[in-house]
């Protein structure tokens, strides 16, 4: 399988605090990752380097073989059309509707549709998430979990190659929370997407993950499968599954 | 203390520059956001209309009814029309114009952009291979430099309207003198200063709003503080470009 993202000793710091080092990891076409860390671990700052949000100090990020902080802004708009990016917070535009919402990447990226096409592909979505009944709602109007759905097909609709997820789960009730993460399975193997997920939730890392990775102190401190990382005898991953 | 505070003041200032710098860098660049603009045009100018016409019709109402008794002392009562339009259009009716706006506008713009900031919705908008600063920066801060200076003129025109009321309430002036008078009364060197100096006004309150809340942090509590600061900020402003622009046009003897 071919590499889609490839991170070698990539360091970011902000002041003193030292927030990746020499962090090293590749994610696979077709494969579901989960970052697995504490808060303040550095998960969020390492998913936003990828997307080009935050530039590291230093190391070597390719996303499809493209080396993301020497960008110019126009082949990293290229790449970032290939990429989707579900934020924790979901990011919907408060001023938009829901169709709205997930017309406008459309509208950024696919300019070449019409109408009808773009009708259709924002119907596809929704249909993919259960919630075709919310277009013509405004996002102050969804529950949490139906704000998590719609950002998820926005994420979506441009059929992304790699879908990076900053903590999906996280502010969900766990049922909500577990409904989520069965969706981000179906999806990726709908769609044959590679996932990249940033989370603390070990319900999901069950439900999704292919392959864990331990991010501590900054560094891929170890990775490996839910069963593999369980049966650990270090302490420091053993906390993470007591 | 204090050089600690004039040290934040300057670096303020500096990044303010920086910040209107970058506007004039990327605002006349493709791509245009055409669509967001008359968006922006409508709920900074229409939205504002009816506040600014019913402060433009009292402040053309108190300003007549409070000047008459003097004018009446020194028997230059029929020169009411004369002294209201000019008070009125120079300075009046611009200046609460943009008060007014630095208020609805400035604290719009700095609460909206601030909470689109800390909910990552600029960030998800440049995910999306939108350039946050020209969707959402110049966007704003065109539409508030072109809407202010139209909103002016309507309250010029409704604070003179104002100004005709009060003047009849404890008085006769007919419609035609008073117009008459007034039209008289007011030059281009009035009238043009006044008007172009609102496009200054437009411009520090879109560019204060949309830097306060575009460079805001610390959660809701610093979105809260963006809305404040901008609204202090260009409103102060506001008077700086005014008394620039009274001197400047008292130099060319626009006056």
């Amino acid at each position: 399988m071919k590499a889609v993202i490839e991170i070698e000793h990539l360091n970011k710091t902000f002041g003193d605090n030292h927030v990746l080092r020499d962090f090293s990891f590749t994610l696979l076409e077709g494969e579901n990752v989960v970052v697995l860390g504490k808060s303040g671990s550095g998960k969020s700052v390492l998913i936003k380097c990828i997307i080009g949000l935050i530039r590291p100090d230093s190391g070597k990020l390719l996303v499809f073989g493209k080396d993301v902080p020497t960008l110019s802004h126009k082949e990293l708009d290229h790449v970032r059309s290939r990429v989707g990016f579900l934020f924790q917070s979901n990011a919907l535009y408060d001023s938009m509707t829901v169709r709205e919402n997930l017309e406008f990447p459309l509208r950024r990226h696919r300019s070449e549709l019409n109408k009808e096409q773009i009708n259709a592909l924002v119907m596809e979505a929704l249909g993919n998430v259960g919630l075709e009944h919310t277009i013509d709602m405004e996002p102050s109007e969804l529950s949490g979990g139906m704000k998590k759905r719609i950002a998820l097909a926005r994420t979506l609709i441009l059929k992304p190659d790699i879908i990076l997820y900053d903590e999906p789960t996280t502010g969900l009730d766990p049922i909500t929370g577990k409904e989520i993460s069965h969706l981000i399975r179906e999806l990726a193997l709908k769609y044959h997407t590679s996932s990249f997920i940033i989370s603390h939730d070990l319900n999901c890392v069950n439900i999704v993950a292919d392959k864990i990775i331990m991010l501590i102190d900054g560094t891929c401190y170890a990775s490996g499968t839910m069963e593999q990382l369980n049966q650990s005898t270090d302490s420091k991953i053993k906390t993470f599954f007591e | 203390m204090a050089f600690e505070a004039i040290k934040k003041v300057l670096a303020e200032a500096g990044d303010i520059a920086r910040f209107t710098a970058r506007f004039f860098s990327e605002a006349f660049r493709p791509r245009f956001e055409f669509t967001e603009f008359l968006r922006q045009c409508f709920f900074i100018g229409y939205k504002s209309l009816p506040l600014v016409a019913i402060t433009a019709f009292i402040m053309g109402l108190v300003i007549t009814i409070q000047s008459r008794p003097t004018l009446v002392e020194f028997g230059a009562e029929s020169w009411l029309p004369k002294m209201v339009s000019v008070s009125l259009v120079r300075e009046i009716a611009p200046v609460i114009t943009a008060l007014i706006c630095a208020g609805k506008i400035g604290s719009g713009i700095g609460a909206e952009l601030g909470s689109m900031k800390v909910t990552e919705q600029i960030d998800s908008m440049e995910v999306s291979g939108t350039n946050p600063f020209k969707y959402l920066i110049a966007t704003r801060v065109l539409a508030s430099t072109f809407m202010i200076p139209i909103l002016a003129v309507i309250a010029d025109a409704v604070s003179l309207y104002g100004g005709f009321l009060g003047a009849n309430i404890h008085g006769a002036v007919s419609w035609t003198l008073f117009w008459n008078q007034v039209f008289e009364t007011l030059q281009y060197g009035d009238i043009v200063p006044s008007i172009l100096k609102t496009y200054f006004f437009g411009f520090a309150i879109g560019i204060i709003g949309c830097y306060k809340g575009y460079n805001s942090n610390k959660g809701t509590e610093g979105v809260g503080r963006s809305a404040n600061s901008a609204v202090v900020i260009s409103s102060l402003l506001v008077f700086v470009i005014d008394l620039l622009a009274v001197q400047i046009s008292d130099l060319l003897n626009l006056t």
